[in-house]
């Protein structure tokens, strides 16, 4: 499902007894409340992630997949019950669908890497938006450096939507991949997957997702899109760093060639010939981010552990008021309001640049993010040069939003 | 209550570079021009110098887009580098970096100093070192052939 989940006779969620959980919620910066609104950036983490991936590596921590030993086995199931926790969250059919990776840049560069590059030759397509994150754009300028391939580029509308028609219209005969994102990091857009897949299907193009906001502001039912490819990162998820997911359809990863080479990805080495395991494990050459994965797993039953319709509601109560305040500056631009977005919020700032603004709020305890977002196609679109980005997690609360807003008026006063 | 610091980095000197900044443009006949870039926030400025047979920077202009910082300090390098000599510029350069790093930055003479120090401010604020830098470096870039400086 990527409509957002319904709203009817939901428990209000409960910010504060959330917020608990996030020791580093209570620090100061600079003798201030922290208030972190850079959560599309990373997200923090909920001590049960923390203490789950500390007693692990304390007390039943060994090498996966390796030894005979007792904690070897303890580790083992571990990690695979992590795997199962990923495709619990984006309810898979098979959890050999799922492929541990180091993050949501890894999982789409091994799509471009093993199952597109063999497929593409000269003058073939890929068809993207312009409002990738780089991650999402770099492993496909890959393939139209060294192999040929055509990038053919779907521009979103002026409030940031993105029109299920005009992706279809881009596809061609020699369209070889759809790949977009799930929603933008940058404009909060949410995109029309499921239709996106309808019709990419339609003319037997698979579709890739990039996952990395999209998995954390909506319910992703792999099944239910019927996509492709769907990559998701931890650290937004609330989890560590250093771990992150492919999931793709099991007979896309059993004509997939391997990734990386080393161990783990084998089924037998001579001096003259290598077979290779089946997938997933052939996608995970060496020895895996086995503490990361267990914190991951961790990170996603506990957010599935909240009604995920009412930790949206929250999340879209934030949004709606920083909008309305950043709305009611005549010296600010928000960019992206595509109905039905998520709780992501970018402006520019008249007469100030995003990097001033964000010191000036970073001076009273305020976190966010100014720059180009790694976006710089979506900043040549709307004709920026970067913007101020807040986003919003579980934790985050209205009076936190009311401490932006004077923020920026006394960023005002100093730069205006 | 401002915060002190703050109040330092966006003196009303800087400021007032940062929205007339001096010597923005293009000039007509260059012999140096250097392009920089910071990668990270996607700023970028474009330095032109006329250097004379003496080596002495005779003409001095740069365009760009950026922050307050990074176009105040490109707007006062140019007010400090026009007429002096190359190897004097690049002292400057030298200097200017102790200064805003929050180095020691004695070599600067005291006059020059009197000019830089509404940059020092800067100082207490490290992620924002590279936008005060990046005029300096691209200026360095030019007058060493050209290229494109990337903020190290």
């Amino acid at each position: 499902m990527t409509a957002q989940p319904k709203m009817s006779s939901l428990k209000p969620f409960d910010v504060e007894a959330a917020r608990a959980e996030f020791d580093i919620l209570k620090r100061e910066v600079y003798g201030k409340k922290l208030v972190y609104l850079d959560n599309a950036a990373s997200a923090q983490k909920p001590n049960i992630v923390l203490d789950a991936m500390r007693d692990f590596a304390r007390l039943d921590y060994a090498n996966v997949h390796r030894g005979v030993h007792y904690l070897s086995g303890k580790a083992t199931d571990a990690y695979e019950a992590a795997r199962e926790s990923v495709r619990r969250f984006i309810h898979a059919k098979h959890v050999d669908e799922i492929v541990f990776t180091k993050g949501g840049t890894e999982a789409i560069n091994l799509v471009a890497a093993s199952f597109l590059g063999p497929r593409v030759e000269a003058g073939d397509e890929i068809v993207l938006t312009t409002m990738e994150h780089h991650s999402n754009i770099v492993p496909w300028h890959f393939l139209r450096e060294r192999q040929g391939a055509v990038l053919r580029w779907v521009d979103v509308a002026d409030d940031g939507s993105l029109d299920a028609d005009a992706v279809a219209a881009a596809i061609g005969p020699r369209t070889k991949l759809v790949a977009l994102t799930h929603m933008s990091n940058v404009l909060g857009t949410v995109t029309p997957l499921k239709e996106i897949v309808a019709l990419a299907h339609a003319h037997g193009v698979p579709v890739l997702a990039d996952g990395c906001q999209g998995a954390v502001h909506e319910l992703v039912d792999v099944q239910d899109l019927d996509i492709d490819f769907y990559a998701l990162t931890g650290h937004k998820l609330y989890g560590p760093t250093g771990i992150g997911a492919l999931y793709a359809k099991r007979a896309h990863l059993k004509a997939m060639r391997p990734f990386n080479g080393g161990g783990e990805m084998i089924r037998e080495v001579t001096r003259d010939a290598i077979t290779y395991a089946d997938p997933p494990a052939r996608f995970e050459a060496g020895t895996p981010p086995i503490i990361e994965a267990v914190g991951l797993g961790v990170a996603l039953d506990y957010l599935s552990s909240f009604d995920r319709a009412a930790v949206a509601a929250h999340e879209h109560d934030l949004l709606a008021h920083a909008t309305a305040a950043i709305a009611d500056l005549n010296w600010a631009r928000i960019i992206g309001r595509a109905p039905g977005k998520g709780a992501i919020l970018s402006f520019e700032a008249e007469g100030m640049h995003a990097h001033d603004l964000a010191t000036i709020l970073d001076r009273e305890g305020v976190a966010v993010r100014a720059g180009h977002h790694c976006a710089q196609v979506l900043m040549e679109r709307f004709d920026v040069v970067s913007t101020t980005r807040v986003s919003f997690a579980l934790y985050n609360t209205h009076e936190e939003v009311d401490v932006l807003v004077s923020a920026l008026h006394k960023a005002r006063k100093i730069l205006g | 209550m401002m915060d002190e610091s703050l109040r330092e980095l966006y003196q009303e000197v800087i400021l007032d570079h940062s929205r007339h900044p001096r010597h923005f443009g293009k000039l007509a006949e260059p012999n140096h021009v250097g392009e920089g870039h910071n990668p990270l926030c996607g700023d970028r400025v474009k330095v032109y110098l006329a250097v004379d047979d003496q080596n002495r920077i005779a003409d001095v202009a740069f365009e760009g887009k950026g922050c307050a910082i990074s176009q105040a300090s490109a707007s006062l390098m140019t007010d400090m580098i026009k007429g002096r000599t190359v190897a004097e510029a690049e002292n400057l350069m030298d200097g200017f970096l102790h200064l805003v790093k929050g180095e020691d930055a004695s070599e600067i003479a005291a006059d020059d100093r009197d000019h830089l120090d509404v940059m020092a401010g800067v100082s207490a604020f490290p992620m924002r070192v590279k936008c005060a830098t990046l005029a300096w470096h691209t200026m360095k870039s030019a007058l060493e052939g050209g290229g494109t400086a990337v903020t190290p």
